[in-house]
């Protein structure tokens, strides 16, 4: 009996031609299966940017490139058409960067406080809860800006801001004012270090009262006339980037590894010490990665944008004046494509694919930039 | 053996395909045209189909310019428009042996909304237009609060902003400030959050808000089919020649006429004739 079964494995073991051709064939089959199934995500994209790139340059044959970027008339269904972009890209740009002033402070503080600060258990219950912002379809979000938001701004702006601003401020000038006096009695003897400490302390807290209280009374008596303006998006795709801003930089914070910390709590540090000193700046080039997906996501996000930031193709006078309606790139493209397919092979038609062009290559722009951050983060650890 | 074989095959096909497209002739409407009129010619389309299960009708938004040129080429059966016909198109129909009928299916008004609690009840055409192009900024310049006027439009793909342009700016463009929105709807939902807020909406979306006299006329259906409210215009389709009211085109155009046809009319936003 033994015997047979040694022999039956070993008939297993050596294949005979034919099955070894079979065997060779099927899995031929299955490589090349595999390959085709990867192959079509890499082909999308690279049809995206053909066809993309094939119908925007009819638009740059038809009207040249300065009028698409110099010109802050748009008027596409004008007689004769204009076809000015700049206050579109100035808008994607303002848009983009209010919600990357939301996003990146709150999502790093958070992938902080979620890495080295909150107990474990809580850790697992907060950030599902986190990631569930991600799973919020943007067209709810979109709906809450316009019917709830939008109208808070325009009734209770005032009061709304002077709240965001000492919640914002408050704590950050207690950071600074801390870590400004620490460094100012670095160089004077120790005996006379606390009370020198704790007048720079009070004199800089001091300062930033004052300057918040004035700040308020300035902000208190603002009236925001249109809601759907730049802030409310901003404030929107800020909190629909956080997912990605903390889930991506509590990665990082978490990448540093337990000898560095522990190795910083052995010199003596504190806990804020080890954060502030040692694992942000170790985990930095992974936050900077992580800040440009989610400004990626604001700028892609087209649906709250669309409903919410009120689409008057102006630059706000000043620029930065973030309570001013603007219009952006993808609200155009999603709001003109309807008239546009009638008119195929207009220019009304390819300047919508001249802009998703100009977002496409921000995309890739900024994927380049974070790859690059990423790569060099990466390389870092693996040196130590 | 082969050929034999290819050629009958072909032959069934022919005959096949011969009869195909002799019973999709017979029941087959084109219509193109006005994005405006579009809304009334598909539920029409969508609602004779269902009774005449066998009619296949075709509803496409190139235009009004369009919907003419498709006429004359005899490219659709009927061209949807939201003006009449031009004397330079009558001509090209004349020249191709296509004889325009026009038919006036519906009015189109639009009302001029602000919030309730704005005092500025009304306002002429002139003014109207200063506000969309900028000229007039704050309230207090029309008798108002002191507040921005907060100027919103409809997208420039829909047949409202259409009808706005053409009965109101005349050629001026709007200003930057202008906001747009998506929809009727979403024009009425931003007046009854903004007190500073003015629109402008179909008939049919004036709830909530107020909707202000323009010229000192009402905007209702009455002083739309009277012709005395000036934001109205008629919405047409045309055919080639009469059509006799036994054919599919011509069942289907005499809908307007219909109670049901005047239903369907009033729930696209639009004001149906009177009988």
């Amino acid at each position: 009996m033994p015997d047979s079964r040694i022999l039956n494995v070993s008939r297993d073991l050596v294949l005979s031609r034919r099955a070894s051709q079979i065997q060779r064939l099927t899995s031929l089959l299955g490589r090349s299966f595999l390959f085709m199934v990867t192959s079509v995500s890499v082909l999308a994209v690279l049809f995206i940017i053909i066809f993309i790139t094939r119908d925007a340059f009819p638009f740059f044959q038809i009207r040249g490139f300065r009028e698409f970027f110099t010109s802050t008339h748009w008027f596409p269904s004008g007689n004769p058409p204009e076809f000015g972009a700049l206050s579109i890209i100035t808008g994607s740009a303002l848009v983009a960067m209010g919600a990357a002033i939301v996003a990146v402070p709150l999502g790093v503080l958070a992938a902080v406080c979620l890495s080295d600060v909150l107990p474990f258990s809580l850790r697992q219950v907060a950030k599902p809860i986190i990631e569930i912002l991600a799973a919020i379809p943007s067209v709810a979000y979109g709906f809450f800006a316009l019917v709830i938001f939008a109208p808070a701004l325009q009734e209770h702006g005032g009061i709304i801001l002077t709240v965001c601003l000492w919640m914002l401020a408050l704590p950050a000038a207690l950071l600074a004012a801390t870590v400004i006096s620490d460094l100012v009695v670095a160089g004077i003897p120790t005996s006379r270090r606390p009370a020198m400490r704790g007048i720079c302390w009070l004199t800089l807290v001091g300062g930033a009262l004052f300057a918040l209280v004035q700040g308020s009374g300035h902000l208190l008596d603002l009236t925001i006339s249109s809601g759907t303006n730049a802030l409310n998006v901003s404030i929107i795709l800020g909190i629909m980037a956080l997912p990605t801003v903390v889930s991506v930089s509590e990665d990082a914070l978490q990448a540093v590894g337990r000898d560095l910390r522990e190795g910083s709590y052995a010199l003596g540090a504190t806990r804020a010490e080890t954060l502030v000193k040692t694992i942000i700046p170790a985990a930095a080039s992974g936050i900077a990665a992580a800040s440009i997906l989610g400004i990626m996501r604001a700028v892609g996000e087209t649906m709250v944008v669309w409903m919410a930031s009120g689409n008057a193709a102006q630059i706000p006078t000043p620029w930065y004046n973030l309570l001013q309606p603007v219009r952006t790139l993808t609200a155009t493209i999603a709001g003109d494509m309807g008239e546009a397919d009638h008119v195929l092979g207009s220019a009304r038609y390819h300047v919508l694919f001249a802009m998703a062009l100009s977002l496409l290559l921000f995309s890739f722009g900024s994927n380049f930039v974070s790859e690059h951050i990423g790569r060099k983060f990466r390389s870092r650890q693996a040196g130590g | 053996m082969n050929r034999k074989y290819t050629r009958f095959t072909a032959a069934i096909l022919g005959a096949g395909l011969t009869a195909v497209t002799a019973l999709a002739v017979g029941d087959k409407i084109v219509i193109d045209g006005s994005t405006t009129v579009g809304p009334i010619a598909k539920a029409f389309a969508e609602y004779y189909m269902g009774k005449n299960p066998s009619v296949n009708i075709s509803v496409s938004e190139s235009g009004s310019g369009n919907g003419a040129k498709s006429l004359v080429n005899n490219a659709c059966d009927v061209a949807t428009m939201s003006r009449p016909m031009k004397a330079k198109e009558k001509k090209a129909a004349e020249g191709a042996g296509i004889l325009p009928v026009e038919h006036i299916v519906a009015m189109d008004g639009i009302a001029v909304i602000v919030h309730p609690s704005n005092p500025v009840a009304d306002l002429t055409v002139d003014k109207l237009r200063a506000i969309y192009t900028g000229t007039v900024k704050n309230w207090k310049e029309l008798g108002g609060p002191d507040a921005d006027i907060v100027v919103i439009s409809r997208d420039t793909n829909s047949g409202t902003y259409e009808t706005f342009e053409t009965l109101v700016m005349k050629k001026e463009k709007m200003a930057g400030k202008t906001e747009y929105v998506g929809s009727n709807g979403a024009s009425r939902q931003r007046v009854t959050t903004t007190p500073a807020a003015i629109a402008y909406v179909g008939l049919a979306f004036t709830e909530g808000v107020k909707a202000i006299t323009v010229d000192q006329v009402v905007a209702n259906h009455e002083t739309v089919l009277n012709g005395k409210y000036v934001l109205a215009r008629p919405l047409y389709m045309y055919t080639n020649g009469r059509v006799s009211d036994t054919t599919h085109v011509g069942r289907f155009l005499n809908l307007y006429r219909t109670a049901e046809g005047r239903r369907m009319i009033e729930d696209v936003g639009y004001v149906p004739l009177k009988n």
